[in-house]
C-alpha cells in the first residue's frame, strides 16, 4: 500500500472539501473493506484518504412518509438486524444476510457496498476495467470470462456489476442522496450506475468530490418483493447470478412487476420484458418460467460462460415463485 | 558483560560517549523529525487535521491497555498489533478480509484486523484472543475448540476462536445452520470444520 495522508472531516461540507476534483487524489474511507483491498494490490493509490465514519449526518435510520431512510454509514450488519427492514423489506433483509461475511457485515457500510469497485479479476489485477491487451486484443473476450457479463457486453466493459444488495434496492425503487461542491442531489438507484466505454469514466455516476449521504427506500406496504442468489459457495463467496423481484397484486393476478438481476451485466440489469410478461398473469411455475425465460432471451454468452444464462433464468424463476408466495 | 554495559567503567570511545548511549542519541534524533503532528487545512471554512504521509502518534486500547504508537496512516490494525505491539494472536493470512485469521473484536463485533486501519481504530476497544484466557485458565470456547480436536495446523484457530465467541454472544443456542453461517468469515484449511461445530455446540450445551 502506498503511503497516503488521512483526515477525518466531521461535517458533510468540510468531507467534501477535502476531496479531490478527479480520480486518482484522495478516496473516501467508510468500512475500508473493499478500498484497502484495492490499495494493497496498488489498484488504486490515492494520495489522501477522507475518513468519513465522524460525520454524524450519515449515520442512523429513520421511518417517514417519504419512506425509510437509511444513512450512508449504516453497516450491513445493523441494517439486517434492524426491525423495520426484516418486517418491511424482506428481500433486502435476506440479500443483507447473504452479503459477504460477518466480520465483514460488522465493517461494510450501504453506501460503500453500493459504489464499490468491480471484482473483475483484470481489474483488480491492476489491467483496469475494460483490459486490453498492448496489441489491443479485448483481454476479456479473448481471455478467462467465465464470471463476467452475459447481458450489455457488447461494449468494452464487459465485468459485471458487483453488489448483491442493489438489486433488491433497486425493486424497491430506492433512491440516493448524495452531497458535492455544488450542493446537494438526488438519483434513482436504478440512473446511479452506467456503462464505462472508456477507461477514464468508473462504472457509477458519483463524482470524485462527492458523498452518497442517504438511500430512500419508499414505503412498500402491499409489495411483494423477493430476492434469490446463485453461489459456488454456500455462504462468503461472490455470486454467479442474483435475481431481486418486487411485484404488486391486484387479487391473485400481477398488477406491476420489478425484475432486477445483478451479476450479469455491467450494471444492475433491469429486465422490462420480465416485467411485461408477468404483468396481468397470477404467479406459478409457468408463468414464472415465461419471465425467466424473457429476462434471458437478449443474452449473448461470452466464450466461457454460457452456464450463466441458466443459472439466471433460475434466480428470476425463483425469486419470482418467493415474492409470489409459491416457493 | 560487554564492555559498554558496565555503568562503573569509564567509556572507551574518543568522544566520550558509550556505544549504547550513541544509539540512544540517534534513535532519538532520527525519531523525532520523521513523527510529525497533523498539519491543519482549511475545508469548508474550518480547520482540519490532516495527519501523514509520515508517522504520526496513534493511540490504541488493546484488551484494555492503551498503548501509544507511531504509525504511518496506512498501517493496518493487524500490522499495528504484530509488528508494532508484539500482540501476535491475530494471524496475517490473506491480508484481504477474506480468510478469517486475523478476526478481532472492536467494540466487542467481530472484524477482520487487516480491513481496518490502526489510526481509525483509535477510541475502540480491541479485544484479542491474548484476553480470553483467565490466567492459566482456557476460555469456555478455547477448551471445547481443545475438546472437540477443532484444529490441526492450529494457524486459523485465534482467528476461529474469536470469531465463535462474537458469534455465541449473539447467538447462545444456535442450529448447526446457523452456526455454519454465523462462522463463515473463518477458513480452514485443514479442514477441522466439524471439529469446530462440535466445538461450538458443546460451548452452547454448556452455557457459557
Amino acid at each position: 500500500m502506498k503511503a497516503f495522508e488521512y483526515a477525518t472531516p466531521e461535517t458533510k461540507e468540510q468531507a467534501v472539501s477535502l476531496l479531490g476534483a478527479s480520480w486518482g487524489q484522495a478516496e473516501i474511507l467508510a468500512g475500508g473493506t473493499d478500498l484497502l483491498a484495492l490499495m494493497k494490490d496498488d489498484v488504486v493509490a490515492p494520495k489522501r484518504l477522507v475518513n468519513i465514519k465522524e460525520i454524524k449526518d450519515l449515520k442512523g435510520v429513520t421511518s417517514s412518509a417519504e419512506g425509510f431512510r437509511i444513512g450512508a454509514l449504516t453497516t450491513l450488519g445493523d441494517l439486517a438486524d434492524n426491525a423495520n427492514v426484516l418486517k418491511e423489506y424482506p428481500a433486502l433483509a435476506d440479500a443483507l444476510n447473504e452479503a459477504a461475511s460477518p466480520q465483514i457485515r460488522n465493517l461494510a457500510t450501504l453506501a460503500g457496498n453500493l459504489c464499490q469497485r468491480p471484482r473483475c479479476w483484470y481489474f483488480r489485477n491492476g489491467l483496469g476495467l475494460l483490459p486490453k491487451s498492448e496489441g489491443g486484443k479485448d483481454l476479456v473476450a479473448e481471455g478467462e470470462n467465465r464470471y463476467h457479463a452475459i447481458l450489455g457486453n457488447d461494449g468494452p466493459a464487459k465485468f459485471v456489476s458487483p453488489s448483491t444488495i442493489v438489486p433488491a434496492l433497486i425493486a424497491y425503487g430506492a433512491k440516493l442522496r448524495l452531497v458535492g461542491p455544488r450542493g446537494k442531489r438526488e438519483v434513482p438507484l436504478e440512473k446511479f450506475y452506467a456503462i464505462p466505454a472508456t477507461e477514464t469514466e468508473r462504472e457509477h455516476d458519483l463524482r470524485p468530490n462527492e458523498i452518497v449521504t442517504e438511500v430512500i427506500i419508499p414505503p412498500a406496504h402491499g409489495v411483494m418483493a423477493a430476492h434469490y442468489e446463485i453461489r459456488q459457495k454456500a455462504t462468503f463467496d461472490w455470486p454467479l447470478a442474483v435475481a431481486a423481484v418486487a411485484l404488486t397484486m391486484n387479487g391473485s393476478r400481477v398488477e406491476s412487476a420489478r425484475v432486477v438481476m445483478g451479476y450479469v451485466a455491467p450494471v444492475p440489469w433491469i429486465s422490462p420484458e420480465a416485467e411485461q410478461a408477468l404483468v396481468g398473469q397470477p404467479i406459478n411455475a409457468e408463468t414464472a418460467q415465461k419471465a425467466a425465460d424473457a429476462a434471458l432471451g437478449n443474452a449473448k454468452p461470452l466464450s466461457q460462460n454460457a452456464y450463466k444464462v441458466q443459472l439466471a433464468r433460475v434466480a428470476v424463476k425463483r425469486a419470482i415463485l418467493k415474492a409470489g408466495g409459491a416457493a | 558483560m560487554r564492555e559498554d554495559d558496565d555503568p562503573k567503567k569509564p567509556s572507551q570511545e574518543s568522544s566520550g560517549v558509550s556505544r549504547r548511549e550513541f544509539l540512544k542519541i540517534g534513535g532519538i534524533t532520527v525519531a523525532v523529525p520523521l513523527v510529525a503532528g497533523p498539519r491543519v487545512v482549511e475545508a469548508a471554512g474550518e480547520p482540519v487535521k490532516v495527519y501523514g504521509p509520515g508517522k504520526v502518534p496513534v493511540e490504541l486500547t488493546v484488551n484494555g491497555k492503551k498503548h501509544a504508537l507511531q504509525l504511518e496512516p496506512r498501517v493496518t490494525l493487524l500490522d499495528a498489533l504484530r509488528d508494532h505491539l508484539d500482540i501476535t494472536g491475530a494471524k496475517r493470512v490473506c491480508d484481504r478480509g477474506e480468510c478469517g485469521a486475523c478476526t478481532v473484536l472492536m467494540d466487542n463485533k467481530a472484524v477482520y484486523a487487516c480491513a481496518v486501519l490502526a489510526i481509525e481504530a483509535q477510541g475502540k476497544q480491541i479485544t484479542t484472543v491474548e484476553s480470553l484466557m483467565e490466567g492459566e485458565t482456557l476460555h469456555p470456547v478455547q477448551q471445547a475448540f481443545v475438546d472437540n480436536d477443532a484444529s490441526q495446523c492450529g494457524f486459523c484457530t485465534p482467528g476461529f476462536v474469536v470469531a465463535t465467541k462474537a458469534f455465541l454472544d449473539r447467538h447462545p443456542n444456535p442450529t448447526p445452520d446457523e452456526i455454519r453461517r454465523g462462522l463463515s468469515g473463518n477458513f480452514c484449511r485443514c479442514g477441522t470444520y466439524h471439529g469446530i461445530q462440535q466445538a461450538i455446540a458443546q460451548v452452547a450445551r454448556k452455557g457459557a
